[in-house]
Order: C-alpha cells, then structure tokens, then sequence
C-alpha cells in the first residue's frame, strides 16, 4: 500500500511540480501581454493596471525614440546573426569534421567568451576601442563588433552538436552512388545540417536583439530597444514597451511552432516514400 | 570531408577555423590585455584621450578597499540564485525528461520561449508583481506571514528572486540534456536494488546527472554574478551588485582604471572559483 501510494506520487508529483515551474516561469510573460492592453494615460502609478485599452497595439510608435530604437536592434541584430553564423557554422565544420592541430586549443576558445561575465566582457571591449583612439566614436559599428563577437560562441556550440551527431557515412554512401563531392555536400550534408544551423540562427538574432550589458558600455550616443527601455525605467515605461516584448514572443513562437512542424512534416513525407 | 579539402587544399581546416579564430582573438583576447593595461593605467587620464601607462598597482588595492562589499554581495546573491536555480530547474528538467512523454518537445520549446520577451522588459514586470499593494504582498500581509508594513520591492529577497528567475532557463537546459541521456531501465533497477526512492534516486539519477549539474551551476553563477539589471531595478541602493558599480564608474564615473581593475578582479574570482568547484565536482564524480 505503502509503496503503491510513493509510486503514485513518483509518477504525478514530479510533473506536477514541474507544471508549476513552468507556470512561474511565465508570470512575467503574462503580466507583461496585461499591461499591453492597461491604459496608463490618466495615472501616475505605472506599475499597476488602470484600465482597457486597444491604444498601444494601435499606436506602437508613439513614445518618443522607441521605434528608431527597434529599427536599430533589428538592424544590428540582422547584421551580427548573419556574420556569426557564417562564421560559427565554418568554424564547426573544422571542428567536427577535421584533425588539426590546436584542434582543443580551439574548443576551449570558443568556450572561454560563454565563461566570462558579460560585464567583463563589456568592460573590456570598452578598454580596448578607448585604447584605439575611439572613444569618442562609439556606436553602430563597436555595437555590431561585440554582438558578432558573443553570438559566434553560441552558434558554434549549436552547429557543432549538430555536426557531431550526423552520420558522415551519409556523405560516403552518396559519393558511392556517384555523386561528386559538390553534389555529397550540398544535397546530403548540407540538408541535414541546416536545421542546427537556423537554430543558431534565431538564437543569435535573440541574443543580439535583447543584449544590454555589453551593449550599453559599448555604444555610444546610439540606442538600443534594451538602452531604450532602461533608459525609460528611470522615467516611467511607457505602455508600448509591453507591445513589443508580447510582439516578439508572439513571433518567436510562431517562428519555432513553425520550423517544428514542418521539420515533422518534411520526415513523414520520408518515411512515407 | 573531402569536398572541404577538394575546396580548400591541404589547409582546409585553418581556412575554416581561420575567421572566427581571428574575430576572436581580435576581439576577446586583445581587449582582455587592453582591459590589463588600463586596470594598470594612472587614473589621471581621460576616455576621450586614452590613459598613461604606469603600472600603477594601486588601482587594485583602492578597488578592493572602496568595492569589495559589491563583490561579496555579489557572489552571495549570485550563489542563493544558483541553489534556488539548481531546485526549482531539477524539479522540471527530471519532469521533462522523465515524465513528459509525448509533451517533451512542447515542454521544451516552452522552457526557451520566455527568452525571446526582451530581458529588461520582463524584469521590470516583476516590480509590478512584487509591488507595494500587490497581491503577493496582500496575500502574505493576510496570512501574517509578512508583517503589515513590510516590503517585497527594493529588498534583497527582490534581487534574488529577479536572478534565479532569469536564469533559470540556463539551468534547466543542461540539466535536461544530462538526465534525458540516462536510460529509464537504470532507474527502475535502482529502485528495485535500493530501500527507498530516495535512496535509489541520489545514488543513480543524481550521480549520472553530475554533468548536468556541473554545466547548469556554472552557466547560471556567472552571468548572475555580473548581473547589474536586477538590482538595479528591483533593489535600493544598498543591494547594488559589483556589475552596478562597474557599470558606473565607466559610464557616469568616467573612471576607466579603478573600472577596469575591479573588472580583473570579478574575472579572476570567478575563474578561480570555477576551476576549484570544477575540480571537486570531478572527483566526486570518480568516487
């Protein structure tokens, strides 16, 4: 009996308690999707909801410098995903598929920015442009630079795993079937890699998208939507900020239900021939 | 394999490696000397024009004698983070793992999802939850387990919870890759072999999610430990962490040496600190 009852709780209790985790972990999403719709014109109190309002979804640039904030993230972010993820994807290839020497040297490397406080890699960056006689031109480019540069760790941790799990008889079965090695990479190999590949992807745009630490020490005049919202704290946030964060949660997930489904859909279509 | 080195030639490897190798050597380890220099640099010079060299050692000890508060406050915080972290992500990582069945990869992505809501955004919507008149407040003022004037906001209890909060996530990560990789059968021959559950699950499951714990509890303590939004936007000005206060000097303060000094020394700590815990985690995992 006994047992029969620590069995069931074994079983339940677990998942549970997990659920409950898991719901912690989105009251702040939940809070902030409510104060998305709260109307906050007529209070003084920020940090409580008012009343019903469609008026941030509907006029999302109206705080001053919000939206030139996001064109900026967006556009760095676009800029540092794509340079760390041709780079990261290249370095893993080498890491994955080939031996050389320094080969470890390398893997601990990449590791080392993932293991350094985000405050000291900040800093540091920040010493080294103010070495180089560049301090008084901080900006859009030192911004990109340190963005590149954390993002690239994570893609090649990412990409590798991927790599690493493939099968490179796959490429050797094909070239017996006579493709060439152009044809083996780009229709075996590269396929298969892919997915790991647009998931370090969105992680890098994510990362570089909601980066501040780094950022703020590194930017100079420009703005951020992270610079934008800290900046806006020590006001009062306006309502719009809402918008956007439930915005980019909305995309992101669509994003990921997405890429899901059809990586499931494109299997059954396999197993089905 | 080939087709790299048909593309490359015999270097294909150092072709590949060759960019990202140099990003990061230009960009990681040359700030880190230049980090160095200034923390060694007379705190007489200017952002705009650069600092003199002087090996002026003295920026350490005056860094650590104005600051060291920051940094013990730091680790602390950090540390209760890291161990609210390790519970609250074990619960859910062995929950996935384990009992999710068919919802493993749903659970999963809604692990990561809350990532993609902007950071600040999200802490500063816990000043709300843990506000004054807030329900959270209320109801533990009803239950008397809060006196009536007493505060969750702008408190160390604040921080913290903000910190294991945001982290979480980098717990519950490679916690789950380490228990997914167990095989079930082992759990149920260890539940068959030991009197208790309990027993059966700290001599099985947790030994073979050593790994895990390991990777969990160093990608959680870190970036906690560097942290300044949390405390600054739900602490006082009493809970200000060594990241608010490097963050000052360099930008309000203007005081690159003493900045960059107090830099080193989080850096060093941590890597000190990693590599001792590193080295016990390993040979515990060996007995």
């Amino acid at each position: 009996m006994i047992t029969r009852v620590g069995n069931w709780i074994g079983r339940h209790l677990m998942i549970t308690m997990g659920i409950l985790v898991l719901i912690y972990m989105y009251i702040p999403n939940f809070v902030v999707a409510l104060m998305s719709f709260n109307d906050a014109s007529e209070s003084r109190n920020l940090y409580q909801f008012q009343s019903f309002t469609w008026n941030n979804w509907l006029n999302p640039c109206e705080p001053n410098g919000m939206c030139e904030s996001l064109r900026v993230s967006v556009s760095v972010a676009l800029v540092a995903t794509i340079v760390a993820t041709i780079l990261g994807t290249l370095a893993s290839f080498a890491l994955v598929r080939h031996r050389f020497e320094g080969r470890s040297t390398m893997n601990l490397f990449i590791f080392l920015p993932m293991a350094t406080p985000e405050i000291v890699m900040g800093s540091s960056l920040l010493a080294l442009f103010v070495a180089g006689g560049l301090g008084g031109k901080l900006g859009f480019w030192t911004i990109l630079v340190a963005h590149i540069l954390f993002c690239l760790s994570f893609v090649v941790v990412t990409v590798r795993s991927r790599l690493a799990g493939l099968d490179s008889n796959l490429e050797k079965a094909a070239m017996d079937l006579y493709a060439n090695e152009w044809q083996a990479f780009w229709r075996v190999t590269f396929p298969l890699v892919f997915p790991g590949v647009l998931a370090a992807a969105l992680l890098a745009f994510s990362l570089s998208f909601d980066d501040f630490i780094i950022t703020n020490l590194n930017s100079g005049q420009t703005v951020t939507f992270p610079m934008f919202v800290w900046g806006a704290a020590q006001r009062g946030v306006p309502m719009q900020v809402n918008v956007v964060g439930t915005a980019m949660f909305l995309i992101s997930l669509a994003v990921v239900v997405g890429g899901e489904m059809s990586s499931r859909r494109r299997a059954k279509m396999l197993a089905a021939r | 394999m080939t087709t790299m080195q048909r593309v490359f030639g015999k270097n294909a490897a150092y072709w590949l490696i060759g960019p990202a190798a140099l990003w990061l050597g230009l960009f990681f380890l040359v700030p880190m000397l230049s980090l160095l220099t200034t923390s060694l640099s007379d705190p007489a010079g200017s952002p705009i024009y650069g600092y003199d060299l002087t090996w002026r050692v003295q920026n350490y000890v005056e860094a650590l004698g104005d600051y060291w508060p920051y940094l013990v406050r730091s680790l602390i915080y950090a540390g209760i983070a890291t161990a609210l972290c390790l519970v609250l992500g074990y619960v859910l990582a062995y929950a996935i793992a384990f009992k999710a069945g068919r919802w493993k990869t749903v659970m999963l992505v809604l692990v990561i999802a809350p990532f993609f809501t902007s950071f600040l955004v999200r802490t500063l919507s816990w000043k709300l939850i843990l506000a004054d008149n807030g329900w959270v407040v209320n109801t533990l003022q009803w239950l008397h387990v809060m006196s009536p004037d007493g505060r969750l906001l702008a408190t160390p209890f604040a921080v913290v919870a903000g910190l294991t909060y945001n982290f979480l996530p980098f717990m519950i990560l490679p916690l789950y890759a380490s228990l997914e990789k167990i095989e079930p059968h082992l759990i149920e021959a260890a539940q068959d072999l030991y009197a208790s559950p309990w027993k059966g699950f700290l001599n099985v499951t947790w030994k073979l999610s050593i790994p895990g714990v390991v990777g969990g509890t160093l990608l959680t303590f870190i970036p906690a430990s560097g942290d300044y939004i949390n405390a600054a936007f739900l602490g006082n000005p009493n809970t200000q962490m060594v990241g608010n206060k490097i963050q000052a000097l360099f930008t309000t303060g203007g005081d690159y040496p003493h900045a960059a000094a107090l830099s080193v020394i989080l850096m060093v700590l941590i890597v000190a600190m990693v590599m001792v815990y590193v080295r016990r985690a390993g040979t515990e995992e060996l007995l």
